[in-house]
């Protein structure tokens, strides 16, 4: 669906303040940054996380009283998908040294790096290998690889900065310092970096960053780190990959030591008993709770089983409080609502413009600050762009970047983005794009330490299930990295944990008991069931018709 | 924010769920598909994805990352009164009146295992790897058949031709959603060859990036240490000034491009 005859109207006003708007820019004028004062004003007016509705305290588990969306709130105070007096636990159909729960980033450079160690690997995931969100990231990855411009100090100050200062310390000075190492990894791996003919790395700006660390590979780099990752995954003997078999339990042993946990095949309704020595969560974000009814940018599987079954098991959790938003997500057409369109057009010099052509942030500031800023537009000073769906948008002007880097460059960095909009009858080298805040990434999680421990013995947790890396707020690219970097020692340490680890003491499900009388005794039973596996978006229509089925949760 | 909030369809269990199908619920005419031959009246402006889910399926497989990259969702319609069958992405592609469709979640390609830290960049290791390569015979079904536009025959006749760096840019897009294989008559797993040519590419044709070998050395030497140890300690008032004092980068600054203060690099 081209742009309709009204909006092509209102481009000509985009078009009527874009050459002054590049000249601007060649001569190196740029729209002038808030204060951090400015940012703290405009986040606790216009942000989500600021807004005192749609969130509650916790009735129950190791972080009771933390107030979180309610989304989050129903999944904690939901009920195990099984009777834990139904599981026979005596005879478990696998048993091996590392268990893995999901095949995203983490999960698979764990398995890398725990097989390097010489154990047996099985990785359960509930979609395919690879379906993930790690596939979806397409601005790129970020790491101090310049030594004479930047460096781990500056790197630090960055991820501090955008995560408000509440990063843990710790976790940051591993994410930077073991960023540049995981750079190497990945290029000897195969992965295709942007590089200048005599193999040095392309850079650029993302929100947020003081010297230009982002790398990438064309506007694809999750994916291509992705499937080079599992690539190599394939090609090692002593890992195992099970697809459409998600986790929905822990598995404790009487020692109080993780020992593995209840899997569910998604295809013959089979629940399925594993035994590990040592067991890493890296099940994932939760875009797909849809949080405050936002639209998201996550894959399929994004149901935050992870934390669920971390939480239940006694894990704490932090930062849940702050959720980030993305603040350009497609808005037009609508069949790519919600679609992530990367910070990168930014970093290369696309504006963020109103209806009347004119710029109101800075594209560099932080997510949630840029977020809260296109909000802030649309909703309170009204000078959105009206889609014909009945939503409002911002332009993020495109063909400014073939104008400032020369014709062919919005082509070239971003081939993925130009094939998609063309099918729908737009040409974002010539056109601008519609976009909004969309719901992006799970900033909060389980809580570890930098060596990826979790409370429990034998128990793990890497990637966007953790929490405390980024603080209240994560920037671009430090994602990437930060699945790769924690993935990496959750592997590694899990082997270790593993090897030293033999005694098998007898499993048990009664973590699982106690959550459920805790949540009688504190009346937040309900007929909620987690973890939530997949969404539903069933027609209500339909469902009125199903009459003979039975959904648990969302799942019939 | 009552604007996204309208989106918001509590369920009677009280989740805020479906916001995806609701966006499509209501909008546009119905139109009838044929979902593996059976008709299903869905509205006309969904992806084949919501079209399927608003009729009442719910995904197991064929679905991933519902945004056009994982290649989860390869599909292949025929439009009513035509021969010609098309393929597309189901997350992507638009329903239109009387399409017959069917998902391919799984092909069963061939893969070779490899080590892959012993091969170098010479074209035979593909060719004892894959030697099905030579049962090309040019018909360029895989090319029609890609929903990315990957030129795939001549990612493979590039490969015949022993030029790696050839098959791996033209190979760059591929989602790998196996649709080029499942319409090939010599039987190829096109894209796990193309997967590992891109390897070999990347990791041995390519020039290395020798900065990275110095920053990662700089750091195992501890050189950045002190710095990191006294902003870890610091508290979070001297932090933020730290923050704010942060010489930036100029984004239109060229790659030779260092900072004033050089004092913690
Ligand atoms: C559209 C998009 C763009 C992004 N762009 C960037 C970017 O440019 N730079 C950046 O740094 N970051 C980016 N991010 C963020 C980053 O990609 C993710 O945060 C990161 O990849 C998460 O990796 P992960 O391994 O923790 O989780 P995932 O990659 O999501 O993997 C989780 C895996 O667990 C599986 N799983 C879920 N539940 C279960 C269960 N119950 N049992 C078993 N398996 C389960 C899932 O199916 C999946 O395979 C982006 C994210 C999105 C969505
Ligand atoms: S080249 Fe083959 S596997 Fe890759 S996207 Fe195209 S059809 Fe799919
Ligand atoms: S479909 Fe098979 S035989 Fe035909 S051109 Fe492609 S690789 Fe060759
Ligand atoms: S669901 Fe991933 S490509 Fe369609």
């Amino acid at each position: 669906m081209s742009y309709t005859p009204e909006l092509q109207e209102l481009i000509k006003t985009v078009e009527k303040t874009r050459p002054e708007r590049i000249a601007r820019k060649q001569r190196g004028g740029e729209f002038p940054m808030m204060s951090l004062e400015e940012r703290d004003a405009i986040l606790k007016k216009h942000h989500p996380d600021y807004q005192p509705t749609g969130r509650r305290a916790l009735k129950v588990g190791p972080n009771k009283g933390y107030i979180v969306p309610d989304e989050f709130a129903d999944i904690f105070e939901a009920r195990s998908r099984v009777d834990p007096d139904m599981v026979d636990l005596s005879n478990p159909s696998i048993d091996t040294d590392v268990l893995i729960i999901g095949g995203g980033g983490a999960g698979t450079a764990a398995a890398l790096l725990a097989d390097e160690e010489g154990a047996q690997v099985v990785i359960a995931t509930k979609l395919r290998h690879g379906d993930a969100n790690t596939m979806m990231a397409e601005g790129g990855i970020q790491a101090a690889s310049k030594m004479e411009k930047d460096s781990p100090y500056y790197h630090y100050l960055d991820v501090m900065g955008g995560g408000h200062f509440k990063c843990v310390p710790e976790l940051v000075h591993t994410l930077v310092t073991q960023a540049p190492d995981v750079l190497q990894w990945l290029e000897k791996l195969g992965v295709m970096f942007d590089k200048y003919p005599d193999g040095r790395l392309s850079t650029i700006h993302g929100g947020g960053t003081s010297r230009k660390r982002m790398h990438s590979c064309g506007d694809i780099t999750g994916a291509e780190i992705m499937r080079t990752i599992r690539d190599e995954a394939r090609n090692r003997e002593n890992i195992t990959v099970v697809e459409f078999v998600p986790a929905v339990e822990l598995l404790l042993d009487e020692y109080g030591h993780c020992a593995g946990a209840l899997l569910y095949n998604l295809e013959t309704e089979e629940y399925i008993v594993v035994r590990a020595k040592a067991t890493i969560l890296a099940a994932g974000g939760s875009g797909r709770l849809h949080i405050r009814g936002f639209m998201t940018t996550n894959h399929y599987g994004a149901t935050a089983d992870g934390l669920v079954m971390g939480y239940r098991a006694g894990i704490s959790v932090s930062f849940l409080h702050t959720v980030q938003y993305h603040p350009t997500g497609a808005v037009f057409p609508e069949q790519v609502e919600g679609l992530l369109i990367t910070e990168k057009f930014r970093g290369a010099g696309a504006n963020l413009l109103n209806i009347d052509g004119e710029q109101f942030v800075n594209e560099r500031e932080p997510r949630d600050v840029e977020s809260a800023a296109c909000i802030r537009e649309c909703l309170e000073r009204k000078l959105g762009v009206p889609t014909p769906a009945g939503r409002r948008g911002i332009w993020l002007d495109s063909p400014m970047i073939d104008a400032l880097s020369g014709e062919g460059t919005v082509e070239k960095e971003f081939p993925g983005k130009s094939i998609l909009f063309r099918r729908h009858g737009i040409d974002i080298t010539k056109e601008p794009m519609l976009v909004y805040p969309t719901l992006h990434y799970q900033n909060g999680g389980l809580n570890i330490d930098s060596d990826c421990r979790t409370s429990i013995p034998g128990l793990l947790a890497a990637g966007e299930v953790t929490g405390g890396i980024h603080g209240e707020n994560r920037l671009m690219g430090n994602s990437l990295l930060d699945v790769l970097v924690f993935g990496r020692i959750a592997g590694r340490n899990a082997a270790s944990f593993a090897r030293d680890n033999t005694a098998k003491g007898e499993l048990t499900l009664d973590h699982v008991r106690a959550f459920q009388r805790e949540l009688e005794v504190e009346g937040a039973a309900d007929s909620r069931v987690a973890p939530v596996l997949l969404p539903d978006y069933t027609d209500p229509e339909v469902r009125k018709k199903q009459l003979t089925s039975h959904y648990l949760g969302t799942l019939r | 924010m009552s604007e996204i909030k309208d989106k918001q369809g509590r369920s009677d269990e009280g989740r805020s769920l479906p916001v995806e199908s609701q966006s499509a619920t209501g909008t546009g005419k119905l139109i009838p598909v044929y979902v593996m031959g059976k008709q299903y009246m869905v509205p006309e402006t969904l992806t084949i994805m919501k079209a399927m889910e608003y009729a009442g399926f719910k995904f197991i497989r064929g679905c991933g990352c519902r945004g056009g990259i994982c290649g989860a969702c390869a599909t292949v319609y025929r439009k009513e009164g035509e021969y010609k069958l098309r393929v597309g992405l189901a997350c992507q592609t638009v329903v239109e009146p009387n399409m017959y469709l069917t998902q391919i979640p799984f092909f069963p390609a061939n893969r070779a295992r490899y080590d892959f830290s012993k091969l170098t960049s010479a074209p035979e290791e593909i060719y004892k790897l894959y030697p099905e390569l030579f049962r090309c015979i040019a018909c360029n079904l895989c090319t029609k058949a890609c929903p990315m536009d990957v030129q795939m025959m001549d990612v493979i006749s590039a490969l015949k031709q022993g030029d790696i760096t050839r098959a791996a840019m033209l190979s760059f897009s591929c989602i790998q959603c196996g649709l080029c294989a499942s319409r090939c008559m010599g039987e190829l797993p096109q894209y796990h060859i193309a997967q590992l040519a891109r390897r070999i590419y990347g990791s041995n044709i390519v020039p290395r990036a020798e900065h990275l070998g110095q920053a990662v050395k700089a750091i195992n030497e501890g050189r950045h240490e002190e710095w990191l140890r006294m902003l870890m300690e610091m508290g979070e008032e001297a932090l933020r000034s730290r923050y704010q004092e942060r010489e930036m980068e100029p984004p239109m600054a060229g790659e030779d491009w260092v900072p004033v203060n050089a004092e913690y690099l």
